[in-house]
């Protein structure tokens, strides 16, 4: 354990230090910028060297040490965690996911940001929704949204069309999706039917794209945000465990095996799904991101084979479909030397410029008023319609500091059904155990 | 039967020497340990430091991220509470004495004394093959043993096309016999070590004890279980020993191999530790399963010294 503590730091501070913020010793005018890069995922590489360049550029003097942590979503957290432990390693910019901020606000690793908004006058650009997104639990900001997503079912049209489902398919219910799974299991024996990512392997991936985008399409919810109570023994959970076990027991998903390695969404995004080799794939709205041309697996015809349809509830209970919502923010590191510096380069990242070019690139939903309605943007993918429209029915993950700790139950839950080791009504009970301790005890727990 | 053992009890005690006590013993005791304080601070800052802190961070809730990581609160025992309450907490200290049992003190331990003992025997040519193939798993970094067994032994790997070669359809391995794959690797890496530890131990029993007995007509079975055994039981003890540490602590080979999976069905101690620790942020409770194992070591190196008591003869 020891070996394991010493190398991941190491780990931590080699990362650091090969990306060449040793030189950060000896200048105090470094801002040190860490982000994720991993797989298919170089959008956000190729946008900070851009916004390095012009800031550099801009203010003399000053030098942008990036520090790409390579690593899958869930290692790329923990590193980040290691690295803002320390006021050595911290670095001034953070690419923090909106989950993330109002936990890493309390561990102290975030600088509020509401002195600094108020004289910012791109600030008005930023619609309420998203202002929120970076607030903290005491209502302070913390991160500047870079874009927004939200979920759907990706289908490939040729597939469904050879088993015989009708195209462009309209599923109304949970049922419908799984018919249409056994369909072309049936038809076609070369390919995985469906995905729904799930297990510990794919992190928060699992929790959002694959287990919330079913529980909000229940009756239940995780959280009761009036009563400010997390949910245990609901229908809706159990439910939603029975279509992961329809799904990886019953053969109409991908082997458990694959579906456990951290690198899944990358092979879903990057092979499955060009390849032809997977039907249907209930997944993010940044999916193209990977098939434009500048994406890591450019695929000129994917508009052509690829359908996107919302997500049904269960029983196609109103409003008949549903959706989940996150996204990214630039954050401050509160050990940052060279806060107003930091915050320049935040503002400069972000500005309507460097914005356009990001969400075009990366394929998120933008958040600025601006830029989501200029036409670079709104021609350069034609998708971008069609999933920002399903921001209607989006539902937002419980907004507290718990949620990481409650989202890693629900991955257990998921893999212990998923490999066979509990049925999807016993791995809720070892859900509604655990969820005290999770939630910080028994009084902020409801049991229905 | 003892005048097999009598030549061997007077043999060792010749090599202690004899010593008789002398005046100002204290002060040339104190002058005789003088050098070795330099490693003494070492074992205390580097060894001795890092168990304290763990000890002291297994009863707080040192987090990664949320208020814990603001400030760590003292929880008394609620780590460990909280991990005997855990069912899977209790399987990953079944997984790892399994693991324990069956990849070091069985696999490896026996393994290596039989391949040990074959080689003293064996050709030259065969001893010189056999040695360097056994002992390059060992000499490869972990990591890259690890990635080398999970070619081997994943569900379209080496293992299963030599079984398709003769008929047989192989299991999906990693992920349907998960602890069997895992102490097969282990036995695979750690083989050596013990067969080169054996190896110079059986160089030391004197052949003419053994061919004493052999003319007082003790067969194969019996030299060994009478003479070798006993003779070598120092060696046995030590190595037991640094094999059962370096087990307990396995993480990369199981880590690259199945991450604990399928499920928890890999999960050993280290393992459940790193998943709490890093994956889910937990510090606190990371480091009390990081601790148990500690426990866990010391128990078995205390077994092994009382066992086969190394020092006494």
């Amino acid at each position: 354990m020891k070996r394991i503590l010493s190398a991941l730091a190491i780990g931590a501070v080699a990362a650091a230090a090969l990306s060449g913020c040793s030189a950060g010793s000896g200048s105090d005018k470094v801002i040190k910028v860490a982000y994720q890069k991993f797989g298919n995922f170089t959008q956000m590489d190729t946008q900070m060297k851009s916004v390095a360049k012009q800031f550099e550029a801009q203010n003399k003097g000053y030098t942008v040490k990036l520090v790409p942590i390579q690593a899958s979503e869930n290692d790329y957290y923990t590193k980040l965690s290691l690295m803002n432990k320390a006021a050595s390693t911290a670095p001034d910019v953070l690419y923090e996911d909106t989950f993330l901020i109002k936990s890493d606000a309390d561990a102290g690793y975030l600088a509020p940001l509401d002195s600094y908004v108020k004289d910012w006058s791109d600030w008005s650009k930023f619609p309420d929704n998203a202002k929120q997104a970076g607030e903290g639990e005491n209502g302070k900001l913390y991160g500047i949204s870079m874009g927004t997503d939200t979920r759907a079912l990706w289908y490939n049209k040729d597939l469904l069309k050879k088993a015989g489902v009708e195209v462009p398919w309209q599923p109304k219910s949970w049922q419908d999706v799984l018919d249409a799974a056994k369909k072309v299991k049936a038809a076609e024996p070369g390919v995985t039917p469906i995905n729904i990512y799930s297990g510990k392997g794919g992190g928060e991936q699992s929790t959002m794209q694959g287990f919330e985008m079913l529980l909000y399409g229940t009756h239940d919810t995780l959280y009761d945000s009036s009563s400010k109570k997390w949910i245990a023994g609901s229908k809706g959970f159990v439910d939603s465990l029975d279509v992961i076990k329809e799904i990886y027991q019953g053969g109409l998903g991908p082997s458990v095996q694959n579906a456990l390695d951290p690198n899944f969404g990358n092979t879903v995004s990057g092979q499955l799904l060009p390849q032809g080799k997977l039907a249907i794939d209930l997944d993010g709205s940044w999916l193209p991101q990977n098939w434009i041309k500048s994406g890591a697996a450019p695929w000129s015809d994917w508009n052509k084979v690829m359908g996107e349809v919302a997500m049904p509830t269960q029983d196609g209970a109103s409003p008949g479909t549903t959706s989940m919502s996150g996204g990214w923010t630039l954050a401050l590191g509160s050990k940052s030397k060279n806060k107003d510096a930091a915050w320049d380069f935040i503002k400069l990242a972000l500005n309507k410029k460097n914005s356009l070019k990001y969400d075009v690139s990366a394929t998120q939903i933008a958040v600025r008023t601006d830029v989501a309605s200029d036409p670079t943007y709104t021609d350069a993918n034609p998708t971008n319609k069609f999933f920002s429209d399903l921001v209607k029915v989006t539902h937002f993950r419980p907004a507290t500091s718990v949620y990481p700790k409650v989202s890693n139950n629900i991955q257990v839950a998921m893999e212990s059904v998923m490999t066979g080791q509990a049925t999807p009504k016993q791995a809720a009970k070892t859900y509604d155990d655990a969820l005290p301790d999770a939630v910080g005890g028994a009084k902020h727990v409801t049991t229905k | 039967m003892s005048s097999l053992t009598h030549p061997v009890t007077t043999g060792t005690r010749g090599r202690g020497g004899p010593s008789s006590p002398r005046p100002r013993r204290l002060g040339r005791t104190i002058g005789r340990s003088a050098p070795l304080i330099p490693s003494m601070v070492l074992v205390a800052v580097f060894l001795l430091g890092p168990v304290i802190s763990s000890f002291y961070g297994s009863f707080t809730d040192m987090s990664l991220t949320g208020s814990a990581a603001a400030g760590a609160k003292f929880v008394g025992f609620d780590n460990y509470v909280q991990l005997f309450q855990n069912p899977d907490f209790l399987q990953s200290v079944w997984l790892t004495v399994l693991f324990l049992v069956g990849s070091a003190i069985i696999g490896q331990n026996v393994l290596g004394m039989g391949l040990a003992m074959l080689m003293r025997h064996g050709h030259a040519v065969v001893r010189a093959v056999v040695g360097t193939l056994v002992v390059t798993a060992w000499i490869l970094p972990e990591i890259v043993a690890a990635f080398a067994a999970y070619a081997f032994f994943h569900d379209k790997g080496t293992l299963n096309e030599l079984l398709a070669l003769v008929g047989i359809h192989g299991p999906n391995w990693l992920y349907a016999l998960p602890m069997i794959a895992v102490i097969l690797a282990n036995v695979w890496r750690g083989t050596a070590f013990s067969m080169l530890v054996y190896s110079a131990a059986l160089t030391d029993v004197p052949d003419d004890v053994t061919e004493s007995a052999e003319i007082d007509g003790a067969g194969g079975v019996k030299r060994l279980i009478y003479i070798t055994l006993p003779m070598i039981r120092r060696s046995i003890s030590t190595n037991l020993m640094l094999t059962t540490l370096q087990t307990l602590s396995v993480f990369t080979l199981i880590y690259v191999m199945t991450a604990g999976g399928p499920g928890t069905k890999s999960s050993t101690l280290p393992i459940l530790a790193y998943q709490e620790a890093f994956k889910f942020s937990q510090l606190g409770l990371g480091t009390a399963i990081a601790t148990i194992l500690l426990v866990i070591g010391a128990i078995f190196s205390i077994v092994y010294i009382r066992a086969l008591k190394p020092e006494v003869d």
